[in-house]
């Protein structure tokens, strides 16, 4: 474990000597308060909940996480540390989720920072505070769960901007697998069974209860699972492709 | 120790490393050397445990890098090639990170850290992002990396490639004061650091060792090895000189080079030329501005064992 928490320092810390970190916590901030408010429409529903807040989080996450995520390895790769990471006498488990467990911590940072919109419904009407604590978790494992594809898919090549297209895209397909833009195109051709466990992926009905205030424990776990699989896969990847 | 069993790396069509075997001990400052793309980067990859053999076995200090890779990494520092490191980060905090994920106990990290740090002279820069340094305090900042956690084994990958002649010499130095008590393991391509610093050379093209050897013996090889060049104060009495060194029983053949206008004798076989042919120019009377004994040019010997290959 001190080794995970090495490589989660050094990762952690480079977030924050670099314009990287202010540039995403302020755009984040910026963008989750113009959220709740504008589209969100915080005011005008008339109650003291911060579902306008937390709907929009799937697609906040959806253009904020793939650039943190697109440089994770294949920074590495590209300015050659990954031969000096590769050849310090750690297991690859332990530099994979050290660096995912960074820039998760650092997600985590951001959206803790939103605690005022928190203060200002809790100073506006009584709102339910465990469901907002519930969605703030939900928040944080959807985050999760975008980081460790984007981790994946950086793992994958040293171009960062190849890196940023896939994870946006494989993304935007898990955001919307439950909704009829994709199980439009695969009804009639494809067996039922298939596109329930397609809808099932999707990333929107998970969040969506979480969002609610309602833990369900399929959704905690989908996301659990999801970020697991995806490590492991990133450890396959990485053991295979290292050196290229 | 390093022990290396035909070791072999395929990459498609190319073979890169071609069933290499060899052995270091401690103590030995082993020389790599080869023209560029002759395996040497691939077969220190494979040796610190970033690249997998196709074929073949190495063992570091007694444990296999493929059965038992951190173990082996645990004794080996490594510098790859080009030093790379994390640029955003000040030396300070790099080492830091290095010296937690190699497992120096808190407790000693810190001396450890000063003592590496004044080792390198890295004091004035510690604070200052590695991006920012020089080539040569980079070069440092991968040097001190690699030896953070004293390892028994060294491999670096091209130590002084891209330093200037100050930087160069200063690092040889350092491997030198470092290479009493470890086994130190250098690729280059410049022969002058194997004279340096190394006390024994591989020279590998293709993927395949020509010649593993101390340094002396390979200047041996050289055609150039006591040699006696001379050169005439007065150039046109060249011919004449040659004439007259020619007969002599200990050489075997003259040449002059036309550039510097230099007479080269090299000797017989078994021979020594410089006495008799002072004694000629003593008893001739010539006025030589140079007359001086050839040890042996190393880049000659890699360029005829090597076959002039490249890539």
């Amino acid at each position: 474990m001190n080794l995970v928490s090495a490589v989660f320092k050094r990762e952690l810390r480079s977030y924050f000597v670099t314009p990287v970190a202010y540039v995403f916590i302020v755009v984040f901030l910026l963008l989750s308060g113009w959220v709740t408010f504008f589209p969100g429409g915080f005011y005008e529903r008339g109650q003291a909940d911060l579902s306008a807040f937390f709907s929009f989080h799937p697609w906040l996450y959806l253009f904020l996480v793939p650039p943190l995520s697109m440089r994770l390895w294949a920074e590495e790769r590209r300015q050659g540390s990954i031969e000096l990471l590769m050849t310090l006498p750690l297991e690859l488990w332990h530099a994979v989720l050290g660096k995912f467990l960074a820039a998760w911590a650092f997600t985590g940072i951001a959206l803790a920072l939103t605690f005022p919109i928190w203060l200002t419904v809790n100073y506006l009407g009584d709102p339910d505070n465990g469901a907002i604590f519930t969605a703030y978790v939900g928040s944080l494992l959807l985050a999760g769960g975008f980081l460790a594809i984007g981790a994946c898919v950086s793992a994958l090549t040293k171009n960062q901007i190849i890196a940023f297209i896939i994870t946006i895209v494989a993304c935007l397909l898990l955001v919307l697998a439950g909704t009829p833009f994709v199980l439009d195109f695969f009804s009639g051709w494809v067996p039922s069974a298939i596109i329930d466990a397609i809808a099932s992926l999707s990333f929107y009905t998970h969040f969506n209860s979480l969002s609610r205030g309602v833990i369900d424990l399929r959704d905690v776990a989908f996301f659990a699972l999801l970020i697991g699989a995806t490590l492991y896969a990133n450890t396959i990847i990485l053991r295979l492709t290292k050196a290229d | 120790m390093i022990d290396c069993q035909g070791l072999t790396k395929q990459y498609g069509p190319l073979r890169a490393v071609d069933n290499l075997t060899f052995k270091v001990q401690a103590g030995e400052v082993l020389g790599f050397l080869g023209p560029n793309g002759a395996g040497k980067t691939t077969t220190m990859r494979i040796i610190a445990g970033f690249l997998d053999a196709t074929a073949g076995r190495v063992s570091v200090c007694g444990h296999d890098v493929e059965s038992e890779p951190t173990a082996a990494k645990r004794c080996i520092g490594y510098l790859p090639e080009g030093a790379p490191t994390y640029p955003e980060m000040t030396p300070r905090s790099f080492l830091e990170f290095v010296a937690e994920a190699r497992g120096i106990p808190p407790a000693r990290r810190r001396q450890r850290l000063q003592e590496v740090f004044g080792l390198l002279h890295l004091e004035h820069v510690l604070d200052q992002s590695i991006e920012t340094l020089s080539k040569g305090y980079r070069r440092r900042v991968g040097l001190a990396q690699a030896i953070v956690h004293d390892p028994e084994v060294l491999i670096l990958d091209e130590p002084t490639d891209g330093l200037d002649p100050n930087q160069k010499h200063e690092v040889r130095q350092l491997i030198g004061n470092m290479a009493k008590s470890k086994l130190v393991v250098i690729s280059t391509h410049m022969l002058e650091e194997v004279d340096a610093v190394c006390n024994r050379a591989i020279i590998i093209a293709h993927g395949k060792i020509c010649v593993d050897d101390t340094p002396a013996a390979l200047e041996a090889r050289s055609r150039f090895h006591n040699a006696v060049s001379m050169k005439p104060a007065d150039a046109t009495k060249l011919a004449s000189i040659r004439n007259a060194v020619a007969k002599l029983a200990e050489v075997a053949s003259t040449e002059i080079d036309s550039v510097s206008g230099r007479l080269t004798a090299f000797p017989a076989q078994g021979k020594l030329p410089l006495r008799p042919i002072s004694a000629l120019a003593e008893q001739n009377g010539w006025e030589l501005a140079e007359l001086h004994l050839e040890s042996g040019r190393l880049d000659e010997v890699f360029r005829t064992v090597t076959g002039g290959a490249s890539a």
